[in-house]
């Protein structure tokens, strides 16, 4: 068995998180350089059903056993050691999300292969990869090589785009003859999320107010907005001591501290004090009339503009992408 | 005449009086005791300190009471009811031993024509002050007043002995036949409308009238410690054992503390003598919290109730009354006070300015939130602002090392006083270090230091927060930390004086550091400003026009009497000052200070005290400039002119910034 | 219960992080350590299992700088014991000092039982080699759960709440001894004041650990540790509102959010 990589689809409740395609998009740059072909792992019965989506790889390897439906590390780990027992991939790319939460790890002290967590670019280097992690929220790069090409890979969401991992094709599905071990860690249920008020520290997108949106009924298009997007609404203080967002909105020194994926700062100045409660947030794009408003000193990206007038167009924009 | 000799139901009046006498002074004297034996079961505290100094301050506030004059009406008639009240009291004992003893070479006291004007002269103006003190109660209270059935029952008891004791002159002349003196010409007058009355008659009323004010008084006694009315009591010993005599306002330092008092208070026992005695010495008048900000803005919590809910509770539990819940004892924070109550004082010492019994509400208030510090107790905000400076020694969960960035960016060149001696040592503080809104100001007041000629320094990333609110926050074991930590660097830095630009900074390093003997001077800057302009010092390249109002800092002006200095700069600077309705130590707080700013609101609040501030101001007439000399009250009210929607008509400016103008800097 | 907390120190992000000259390790000069932040959290779980169903809370570190301070707060916080291992935790990888912990529980004097939870915090911000949570959980061939934001005692085992995404959770059963990477704990990490962990100094002691140190230390070799690029001041983005719209929608899409 010639080397390969080796993609495990993550998905939850039967679809495939976007974090498959991006791995998927990963894999296929390296196979050109290694010059090794791409083999996406389905596990479970539902999982099976997504193999259409999965064209960019050469192959999807499903493994069809429903005890693999339930989330669960333990059944996927034993089920990845067996099928890398079986084929020797060279390098295996799996999601750096909850979902596939310490799979790496557990998988590299049984294989002995080295894992590599929180990639956010890879290369082939001659026949090696060379993997560039983050470190400490980012303020670190490291490179990493991995001789041969060998090794296990935690992909850090949203560093590789996701388009680069969908192709139109049905590739060729091989089923495995490998069985789930027994799990020791043993899935009971879901527990959704309590209808009703959103915790915003748990959000990937947070569309935040401040006074710029001037009035309660701009926080209609703000909700807009965060629906299309999947996220929440947030404010400043100044919204919140308005009573236009209720005190669980509130993101700040007072408030609460964030750390979204992304961070829509409309009509936000940057005070200190409300900098402080969401300064991590991996991208900070701010909108402002105010082209000196501190915010966009230490925003990733912004825009001298009215909030007003952006949001709906935003809203608009995005749901043609997604649509 | 001796109204003392009489008989009634066949006992001798002597003998009754004496019964009378043993009985009320009896129940007097063993509720007292009782009282004060709760007193003693509170933790130890040494208010013994210059003694001569507290004689002197209980002297001039209990004799001269200049505090109950702030509210004027009330004022002239509380005074007038207290001397009178204290020249009936003598009168009363003389008449009493006189009545016991009536061997004695002793003349009544009525008999004395001196005394006798007196006597005559007061009753009238102690009724008039009664009928001020009345109507007042009945048609116009100020808000917070308790309006209790134990207030009106004394005002008609005093009311009642007056009346006895000119219906008594009265009698006696006409009983008499004598149409009395010019010594007492009221009760002259009253006999004159009673001529009518038959001799037996009137000399039979004019006993009974003694009788009857003997009597009310010996009730009265009786009745006094077990009535809002032990203040009279209470409060002389509560003044002279203040300690704003011997140190400085709202100083939290609990001298001769025999336990470590770092936990604060879990149970009322667990709190000093001193503070326990203030719940006897109030008189319920609402004075703190007609003063607080944080009542009048609408948070839960009232001085006043404090104090009183702590005294009930302490009665209850400690005189073996059942309390409410019959199983378990109510526990002192949580059922008696609750935590929001602790948490919403700003510490602006409005109330303790204010009270007329000199009470201590801030230190009582900040040592039960040592208790709630002490279980971990905190608002997460608070919790992650503790944790912070702890950790970095600023509340603004910033690098140490990033404390003097601001130096660098300013492009100036400020010496450092860990490594050169030098005359003044800036002590910068955490918000005019690290907040960038500050930023601005901070720069522009060490360009003003280094135009003026002022030999001044820093000590750079070895500054930590002055601790202030830290300790006032109760948690005190920071406080210390922090404190040792500064005074470390004070230790290996040579200066002469600190100057500072936070009144919260100013407070901390002047009264509640131990400099070790080596004690500086520790001024603010509107004082060094002051200083320089009044030396000539200062260089102003023009006069600034207009008119500005001032507000004065809470722990500049109530905590360190520095009124003065901050308006005469103004008014060098060419500005005219016009004065808000409350001004000086009436000023209102805005709202930060005790942790507040560190603090969500989880209450609806009616109007927050910076806005109240703020509208203030904008009310004057002509005023477009708010002026102050803190960079927490810059912060606050600049936010406020955001919500009230203000921001038109007054802008928010520090001191500092204004000199600059006029340096042209 | 017999909980065993495990603490990791990690560079203190608040500083200005800087790679030394050797461009493998970062510049140690105004380096600053603090406690792992899930670490905190699964101190304040295993207290909470401790008032909840009684038993003893051990937190275990490796040497570090300001590991002291970190201990003795877990002592003050109602930690019955506090032990120090003596390997220099930052030379260390992930492996290594998950190598070092089990190293430590083997010379323990009774094997972990049906009685013992090992709680390390789920996951750390220097984490290049993986998890210690699930590294240690192979070492000790127990069970293992990460991401946990809840844990209930049962006989002989514990149902736990683990972290999806969005709020979403799901329920596990896992059997004891086990060990669970606490992401967050059923109530925020407790305020001691300052005053008890000075006391706690005083009256406490740290014990030390006598355990071979791992070799060897890292598992990974890097090839170059460096900064990203500067992001000094946001990219402003110009144009019509349409034009704007659109060019965030983008954006957005390639952050993965769409």
């Amino acid at each position: 068995m010639s080397a390969t990589i080796l993609v495990l689809v993550e998905q939850l409740r039967g679809a495939a998180a976007d974090i498959t395609f991006e791995m998927l998009g990963a894999a296929r740059k390296l196979s050109a350089a290694l010059q090794r072909p791409v083999e996406a792992v389905v596990l479970g019965a539902q999982g099976a059903a997504l193999a259409g989506q999965l064209g960019a790889a050469d192959r999807v390897l499903v493994v069809d056993d429903p005890a693999l439906d339930q989330p669960g590390a333990d059944a996927a780990v034993g089920v990845l050691q067996q099928i890398l027992a079986q084929r020797t991939p060279a390098l295996v790319l799996l999601g750096g999300t909850n979902v596939s939460f310490g799979l790496g790890t557990r998988l590299a002290a049984r294989t002995g292969l080295p894992f590599v967590n929180f990639c956010k670019g890879a290369r082939a280097d001659g026949g090696a990869v060379v993997l560039t992690s983050q470190l400490f929220g980012g303020k670190i790069l490291t490179d990493v090589q991995l001789p041969d090409a060998r090794g296990i890979v935690s992909v850090y969401p949203g560093a590789f785009p996701a388009d680069a991992g969908r192709r139109p094709q049905a590739p060729p599905v091989e089923k495995l003859a490998v069985s789930a071990p027994a799990a020791q860690v043993v899935f009971r249920e879901f527990v959704e999320p309590e209808a009703g008020d959103v915790d915003i520290t748990k959000q990937t997108v947070l569309v935040a107010v401040g006074r710029g949106i001037q009035s309660a009924d701009n926080v209609e298009l703000a909700e807009e907005l965060a629906k299309t997007l999947g996220g929440a609404v947030c404010a400043s203080r100044p919204v919140i001591d308005q009573g236009w967002l209720p005190l669980s909105r509130q993101v700040g020194k007072s408030g609460m501290s964030v750390k979204p994926r992304v961070y829509l700062a409309f009509g936000i100045s940057g005070a200190p004090e409300h900098w402080d409660g969401m300064q991590n947030s991996e991208c900070i794009i701010a909108v402002n009339t105010d082209a000196k408003a501190p915010i966009f000193d230490g925003a990733h990206y912004g825009v001298v503009g009215d909030a007003v007038e952006l949001l709906p167009l935003l809203t608009e924009k995005i749901q043609a992408k997604k649509g | 005449m001796n109204p003392v000799n009489v008989s009634v139901l066949g006992l001798p009046g002597g003998g009754i009086l004496w019964g009378l006498t043993l009985v009320a002074f009896g129940v007097f004297g063993w509720r007292t005791w009782q009282l004060i034996g709760l007193l003693r079961r509170g933790r130890a505290e040494d208010r013994l300190d210059r003694p001569l100094r507290r004689l002197g301050h209980a002297l001039q506030h209990v004799l001269l009471q200049p505090r109950v004059f702030d509210e004027h009406a009330i004022g002239l008639a509380h005074w007038l009811t207290f001397w009178g009240f204290v020249v009936y009291a003598t009168c009363f004992n003389w008449a009493l031993v006189k009545g016991l003893l009536p061997m004695l070479p002793l003349p009544f006291p009525d008999e004395v024509p001196a005394v006798a004007l007196f006597l005559d002269v007061f009753a009238v103006l102690v009724l008039g002050a009664l009928a001020v003190a009345l109507a007042r109660r009945l048609f116009r209270p100020p808000p917070h007043l308790h309006l209790s059935f134990d207030a009106n029952f004394i005002l008609g008891l005093i009311g009642l002995l007056m009346v006895t004791m000119l219906l008594g002159f009265a009698f006696r002349f006409v009983a008499a036949g004598e149409p009395g003196t010019a010594w007492t010409p009221f009760s002259r007058l009253l006999a004159v409308a009673l001529r009518g009355t038959p001799p037996g008659a009137a000399h039979r009323l004019a006993t009974g009238m003694w009788w009857l004010h003997m009597i009310t008084v010996l009730g009265f006694l009786v009745y006094l410690p077990y009535s809002k009315h032990l203040h009279l009591l209470a409060s002389p010993f509560n003044v002279f054992f203040s300690n704003a005599a011997t140190r400085a306002p709202g100083e939290l330092t609990v001298a001769g503390a025999q336990e470590d008092l770092t936990a604060g208070a879990a149970k009322w026992e667990e709190l000093t003598w001193k503070q326990l005695l203030s719940g006897f010495s109030c008189a319920e008048c609402g004075r703190c919290d007609r003063a607080c900000p944080a009542t009048t803005a609408g948070y839960p919590i009232e001085p006043q109730q404090v104090i009183q809910k702590l005294k009930r509770h302490m009665m209850e539990t400690g005189l073996g009354h059942a309390g409410p819940n019959g199983n378990g004892r109510p526990r002192l924070i949580g059922d008696v006070l609750t935590e929001a109550e602790l948490w919403s004082c700003t510490t602006c010492l409005a109330c303790m300015t204010r009270c007329v019994v000199w009470n201590e509400q801030v230190p009582l208030i900040v040592m039960l939130r040592r208790q709630l510090v002490s279980q971990g107790a905190v608002q997460r905000t608070v919790q992650d602002m503790l944790a912070n400076l702890t950790r970095y020694g600023n509340s603004f969960g910033k690098s140490d090392r990033m404390r003097a960035r601001w130096v660098q960016a300013s492009g100036l060149k400020i010496k450092d006083a860990r490594k050169e001696p030098v005359e003044y040592l800036w002590f910068v503080g955490d918000y005019a270090s690290y907040d960038p809104r500050c930023e601005e100001i901070t720069r522009k007041t060490a360009q003003v230091f280094a135009r003026a000629g002022l030999d001044f320094g820093l000590l750079y990333e070895a500054e930590r927060n002055a601790g202030n609110d830290v300790r006032r926050v109760g948690e005190e074991g920071l406080f210390e930390m922090l404190r040792d930590k500064n005074q470390q660097a004070f230790a290996k830095a040579k200066f002469q004086a600190i100057i500072t630009t936070d009144p919260h900074t100013l407070n901390a390093l002047r009264h509640e550091y131990a400099w070790n003997g080596h004690r500086v001077p520790v001024k603010h800057y509107t004082e060094v400003f002051d200083e320089l302009l009044t030396a000539g010092r200062l260089p102003l390249k023009k006069k600034l026009a207009g008119r500005v109002t001032y507000h004065d800092p809470c722990y500049l002006g109530r905590y360190n009497g520095v009124y003065e200095p901050p308006r005469r700069v103004l008014r060098a600077l060419g500005l005219e000052v016009v004065e808000m309705p409350r001004t000086r130590h009436h000023s209102y707080c805005c709202g930060a200070g005790g942790g507040r700013i560190w603090m969500e609101d989880t209450t609806k609040i009616a109007e927050r005290p910076a806005e109240s501030r703020v509208r203030e101001a904008a009310a004057l007439a002509g005023v477009p400039t708010l002026v102050t000399a803190c960079p927490k009250d810059i912060a606050m009210f600049r936010d406020a002119l955001k919500t009230t929607g203000t921001e038109g008509q007054i802008a928010v400016r520090d001191l500092a910034e204004l000199v600059a103008d006029a340096m042209e800097i | 219960m017999k909980l065993y907390v495990l603490l990791k120190m990690v560079p203190d992000t608040v500083e200005e992080l800087n790679v030394a000259g050797d461009n493998l390790s970062l510049d140690a000069e105004y380096l600053r350590f603090k406690l792992n932040d899930p670490d905190e959290h699964a101190l304040e779980q295993a207290l909470l299992l401790k008032e909840k169903c009684g038993g003893t809370v051990t937190a275990v570190a490796l040497d570090a700088p300001e590991v002291d301070d970190v201990l003795f707060t877990a002592l003050a916080k109602g930690a019955d014991r506090a032990v120090k291992i003596p390997a220099d935790q930052a030379a260390l990888g992930t492996v290594a000092t998950a190598q070092a912990f089990a190293a430590w529980f083997a010379a323990l004097p009774a094997a972990p039982g049906a009685d013992t939870l090992i709680l390390p915090g789920s996951q750390a911000i220097d984490d290049l080699e993986g998890e210690v949570a699930a590294c240690l959980a192979e070492l000790l061939h127990l069970p293992f759960l990460g991401v946990v934001c809840g844990v209930a005692p049962a006989a002989g085992k514990v149902t736990v709440l683990k972290e999806f995404s969005g709020g979403l959770r799901g329920r596990f059963e896992v059997p004891l001894p086990a060990v669970l990477g606490i992401q967050s704990a059923e109530k925020p990490p407790r305020y001691v004041p300052v005053a008890k962990v000075r006391a706690a100094m005083k009256s406490a002691k740290i014990e030390t650990a006598t355990v071979a140190p791992p070799d060897p230390p890292r598992v990974l070799a890097l090839q170059r540790m460096y900064k990203p690029e500067a992001a000094g001041r946001a990219q402003m983005l110009e144009g019509a509102p349409e034009e704007i719209a659109t060019r965030l929608a983008a954006l957005l899409a390639e952050r993965g959010v769409l």
